[in-house]
């Protein structure tokens, strides 16, 4: 048995990965390692995460496919890109872990394209909206909540929403 | 070409240059995994009619087109050398072109992993500028190309990595005085721990080569672009510090020492005849270092960040006017550090 002399550590996508091993097995590693092989779906899957056990496996239930691009989720897994930005909403569920440890979460809070600003900012309106009626509601304040559901139509009828969430 | 104004403002002592890019795809295609040449070629006309044929002020007569499929390897090199294309730009096939303004600030890429990557690289700590000028150029292309965009995820991109505002805030910076005492790796450490990545000095897989160190944010979503850059400018401005008061410690303790290092490099610049590449990165860290200290008089700092890019392999090609093998590079790359290094010489 060879001595474990080399410790050996990587820092992936913020992730650190520690190892000690003996000078051949590091080299052996540090071949592997570096190989292309090694996608971020892979690294992720590694972690445990990139659907975890819930994952539809092949065989197990229908895989999911892009139905736009064909991309299956497994492809994802395997090169760590998607296919087409409909990928984004097609495994939205499954993409969900793996943006909550890439990023810390999962909204975007930055710069919205001209054209989507208005109506993001009225879909905004409107959650707020709801959640004040929710609290006048919970308060006994009618009046109060009658007023703000005659608002929240407004907004949801001046057409600007679209399929805002 | 551009002057670049050295005010204290901008830290040009550690700072070399600032740079924000941006990730976009156009929503009617999928991504470059997924594309095929015909799509890639679709996409590569739309984008050069947004910026040459409409007549539009914002881009008149100060951008020029860069064909990757007809370009020479060597002039392809020289856009990496500048940092105006990635490496990997450089190397694919497929449908690439690099679209690049006239004062070589501004560079959008067509066809990399995402089909836009529209970059601003400003010398010294401009982030502002620098973000100013990508987000009017994203908006003015997106009002012509349609880019994709989820109103949870953000900005849609090929690699979840990037996605939301698709920005990477990067700064190069120059700390010889961390990397000398070994006080880099801490920070290294701790960067990687808070989202920031350090790398070398040409992104992803490249070595620190002259003491120069490129950090970026990797968190792209769930922070709007002014936090991302609010986060690395702090980070920044803290690692300069702890470098500028490393450096003059390091002085402080033994003065001869640190200016025998210093004027040794400069002494072997200024007199050696063959200059490998490495090496004249290694020995021009140590002269910045002494230009910026006050201990070298004779040099300024543009020359030196000058002589930074002029050294590299193509560069010094392109300055020849012709292919050189790697022995004459180095003989040549010896003379033109000869040439600048020395007292009255004119650059």
């Amino acid at each position: 048995m060879r001595e474990a002399n080399v410790h050996y550590t990587q820092i992936i996508n913020g992730n650190k990965v520690e190892m000690y091993l003996c000078s051949q097995c590091a080299e052996e590693k540090g071949k592997f390692t570096f190989s292309p092989q090694l996608t971020l779906g892979s690294l992720l899957w590694g972690f445990g995460l990139g659907g975890g056990d819930d994952y539809p496996g092949i065989g197990q239930q229908p895989v999911l496919r892009c139905s736009v691009c064909g991309m299956s989720f497994d492809d994802f897994r395997r090169l760590g890109k998607l296919g087409c930005p409909n990928c984004y909403s097609v495994f939205r569920d499954n993409l969900e872990p793996i943006l909550r440890r890439l990023h810390g979460g999962i909204e975007h809070t930055g710069k919205v394209p001209g054209n989507l600003a208005d109506e993001i900012k009225t879909s905004n309106e409107i959650e707020r909206l709801k959640a004040e009626l929710a609290a006048a509601i919970e308060n006994e304040q009618y009046e109060k909540a009658a007023e703000l559901r005659d608002r929240i139509r407004e907004l949801e009828n001046s057409g600007k929403n679209g399929g805002a969430r | 070409m551009m002057q670049d104004n050295m005010q204290p403002m901008q830290e040009m002592d550690v700072a070399i240059s600032s740079r924000v890019r941006l990730a976009r795809n156009l929503k009617a295609y999928p991504f470059s995994t997924r594309m095929t040449r015909a799509q890639g070629a679709e996409i590569l006309e739309k984008v050069k009619k947004a910026v040459f044929s409409d007549n539009d002020p914002g881009f008149s007569g100060g951008y020029t087109y860069y064909d990757m499929n007809v370009m020479k390897p060597l002039d392809r090199q020289l856009l990496v050398e500048k940092h105006l294309i990635s490496p990997e730009f450089a190397e694919g096939q497929a449908e690439r072109a690099a679209i690049i303004s006239r004062d070589e600030r501004v560079s959008i890429l067509v066809n990399e992993e995402d089909h836009l990557r529209i970059q601003c690289i400003y010398p010294g700590m401009q982030f502002t500028e620098a973000w100013k000028r990508c987000d009017e150029l994203d908006t003015r292309l997106d009002a012509k190309l349609g880019f994709a965009f989820d109103k949870i995820n953000g900005y849609l991109t090929c690699c979840p990595t990037n996605v939301g505002t698709g920005i990477r805030a990067s700064v190069m910076l120059h700390l010889p005085a961390l990397a000398m005492t070994g006080y880099i790796k801490s920070i290294l450490e701790t960067c990687s721990k808070i989202g920031v990545a350090v790398r070398g000095a040409y992104g992803e897989n490249s070595e620190a080569s002259g003491n120069m160190f490129q950090i970026s944010n990797q968190v792209t979503l769930g922070q709007t672009e002014d936090e991302i850059i609010a986060g690395i400018s702090n980070i920044t401005s803290q690692i300069s510090n702890q470098e500028r008061m490393l450096r003059n410690e390091l002085y402080k303790q033994n003065p001869q020492r640190f200016e025998d290092r210093i004027f040794r490099s400069l002494g072997v610049l200024q007199n050696a005849r063959i200059m490998s590449s490495e090496e004249s990165q290694k020995l021009l860290s140590d002269v910045r270092l002494g230009v910026i200290m006050g201990l070298i008089q004779h040099i300024d700092l543009k020359k030196i960040n000058d002589l930074m890019l002029m050294i590299q392999p193509a560069y010094l090609q392109k300055l020849a006017g012709a292919e050189l093998r790697p022995e004459e590079r180095d003989q040549r790359r010896a003379e033109l550090l000869r040439k600048n290094l020395n007292p009255g010489s004119v650059f």
